[in-house]
């Protein structure tokens, strides 16, 4: 099919047609010549890569990815690894935990923000500033802050409050809380800013018929506005979603994994097995791991956004 | 809503006659609703704000200072001492240069790569909405697609490619990374944007003779500024704050700033001096602050536009 551009190929489709194959393929040459870096990259790297990663997760490789096929001895090894099923079980519980709230406030914030407040812009400006800072940023400034001797714990009992105890960070089981903190603070303004976009999309006319039925406000937000938002919340979802699998900066920064192994991520398992530990073969199959995760999360999103309504995004 | 009634449409006032106040009160500022909203909003602002504080403060403290004082506390003096020592003495790893090397590395880092970025995403842009060819779609697809990969999985092959390219632990190597996973978003954002602009200015510049690169750089370009800045915001912010990439592929002499910074703090050696950890903190983002101030509500475009999809 001579699929030139739909728009705007009827000239081209002239010119071509006395030429042959040949024709065909130097039929927008330019533009083919100006994607090629956009070739490269989807097939060499997002594909290739991938691809690579995946064969080699199924072998022994140790310090070089040389070894030889094992089929699954990797992932069993994988999953018979403490350090792999505590990095497992924290992401999952930040990640719940995040997610919910991140949205919650996210929302929360961004309905008061609606509500004709006076110096809106303000508070806008104070919310989302922390997204523009790096996850190592911000990783250390609440390091300190939670540092137990000298940052809010310190201060608090400094100021008379012997008992008050705020231990999180170097409290095994309080650590991912610790996390939370931190990531909430960088990333609750990027969710409120989308939520805001979008519950100024709805119709004024949504909002004067619920208040001539006499619809509490409370409700109107949960049962006609919150449903109506439907696209902006789950372009919210996937995007924290993939944030969080790819969660590593935020705790190399405010934890390094610690305390003892109490906070680690599969992110960094990955990269400590790949570049440190010097078994590529166990990285690999985390690595792969993570993929599927994504697209656990994807592949749903991908088709209710795409499925059905045609290809044409 | 009922003061303004009365205002506009009461009864007459009879001449002579003492104007009386009508109609109910109007409503004060502190009603129980105001108060919950500004008060959730300010106490949220608080939470934002402290780090902000803290980081700031600190940084202008000595240590005895910190040592016995609060975490609240404003510094007795303004005291540059620790910014001087964050940016030309402080240990990051092996060398106790500050961060002064990192800052230049990152800058380095973060023009080349931003420019080239920007360049072949808006190329794709263009090609997919007025040039499309059997093919072109199925590739931006999995290059969307692909945005979501998690990096860890495609770490250790580039690694390779970047080792067989001879420019493993160089910059060259830091910028083509960017490169190539700045490409999906901002590919996204150029071709949405000239899917909006009207199809006729491209079909007369057909019609008149022109080319794929004439079009583009006569026609596309210079309408096309409002979305360069947005993608030079998502870019410089999404470069400078990188730290996987520094520290992967940067090599130990050409570390970024923020793989600096964490090295500073981080670091096992020594007795930590918080004043210059914070110092260094603050210097750290003091680039993307300054984008996201300067730039404002543009900012907040590129962070929507860079929602989208991707």
């Amino acid at each position: 099919m001579a699929d030139i551009a739909v728009k705007s190929g009827e000239e081209a489709r002239d010119v071509a047609r006395p030429g042959l194959l040949q024709k065909t393929f130097l039929k927008n040459l330019p533009a083919k010549i100006a994607a090629l870096p956009m070739m490269a990259t989807v097939l060499v790297v997002f594909v290739g890569c991938t691809i690579w990663t995946i064969y080699y997760s199924f072998t022994n490789s140790k310090l070089l990815p040389t070894g030889k096929f094992v089929g699954f001895d990797q992932y069993e090894r994988l999953f018979t690894t403490n350090r792999w099923n505590i990095s497992v079980t924290n992401l999952i519980t930040y990640g719940a935990m995040s997610l919910v709230l991140t949205l919650g406030l996210g929302f929360l914030l961004a309905v008061l923000m609606d509500q004709k407040i006076r110096f809106e812009s303000a508070f806008r400006t104070i919310m989302l500033y922390p997204f523009a800072l790096s996850f190592i940023v911000t990783g250390l400034v609440w390091q300190w802050i939670m540092n137990p001797t000298l940052g809010l714990q310190g201060a608090m009992r400094n100021l008379g409050w012997e008992s008050f105890t705020f231990d999180w960070i170097s409290n095994p089981r309080m650590v991912l809380f610790a996390l939370l903190i931190a990531g909430l603070w960088q990333g609750v303004g990027f969710c409120m800013i989308l939520m805001l976009a979008g519950l100024r999309g709805v119709d004024e006319e949504i909002w004067k018929a619920a208040r001539v039925d006499g619809i509490p406000t409370w409700r109107t937000y949960l049962s006609i506005v919150l449903p109506m938002m439907r696209g902006v919340l789950v372009t919210a979802v996937v995007l924290i979603g993939s944030g969080i699998v790819r969660l590593y900066d935020l705790v190399v920064a405010l934890t390094n994994g610690g305390p003892g192994i109490s906070s680690e991520v599969p992110a960094k398992y990955v990269v400590n097995y790949m570049f440190s530990g010097g078994n590529i073969g166990q990285a690999l199959a985390a690595a792969t791991m993570m993929l599927l995760t994504v697209m656990i999360i994807m592949i749903p999103w991908a088709y209710l956004e795409f499925g059905g309504k045609g290809k044409r995004a | 809503m009922s003061t303004t009634a009365t205002m506009t449409g009461s009864a007459p006032v009879a001449p002579g006659q003492a104007v009386e106040p009508r109609g109910p009160r109007p409503k004060p500022f502190f009603t129980p609703k105001k108060i919950m909203i500004y008060s959730t909003l300010i106490f949220f602002s608080l939470y934002f704000l402290f780090p902000l504080y803290v980081m700031v403060s600190t940084s202008f403290k000595t240590m005895p200072e910190i040592r016995f004082g609060s975490i609240f506390a404003l510094p007795n003096q303004i005291n540059f001492d620790a910014w001087t020592r964050a940016w030309t003495s402080a240990c990051t790893g092996l060398t106790c240069n500050g961060l002064a090397p990192g800052f230049w590395n990152s800058v380095r880092i973060t023009i080349p790569s931003t420019i080239v970025s920007i360049f072949i995403a808006a190329i794709n842009g263009y090609a997919l909405v007025n040039w499309r060819f059997k093919g072109s779609e199925i590739f931006f697809a999995i290059l969307i697609f692909g945005s979501f990969i998690p990096y860890q999985v495609m770490l250790y092959p580039l690694v390779m490619i970047t080792r067989e390219l001879g420019i493993f632990g160089k910059l060259e190597a830091v910028i083509l990374i960017h490169t190539i996973f700045g490409m999906p978003i901002l590919t996204l954002l150029f071709r949405n944007y000239f899917a909006s602009l009207p199809q006729e200015l491209f079909k007369a510049a057909r019609v008149d003779g022109a080319g794929f690169w004439r079009i583009f750089f006569e026609i596309m370009l210079p309408m096309s500024l409002p979305i360069f800045v947005v993608a030079l915001i998502l870019q410089i912010t999404g470069i400078w704050n990188d730290f996987l990439f520094g520290a992967v592929f940067a090599g130990t002499h050409n570390q970024p700033m923020t793989v600096q910074l964490n090295n500073i703090v981080n670091s096992a050696q020594g007795t930590p001096e918080y004043n210059v950890n914070m110092a260094a903190t603050v210097l750290t983002g003091l680039v993307p602050l300054i984008v996201y101030f300067v730039s404002g509500k543009l900012f907040v475009r590129g962070v929507a536009a860079g929602a989208v999809k991707g």
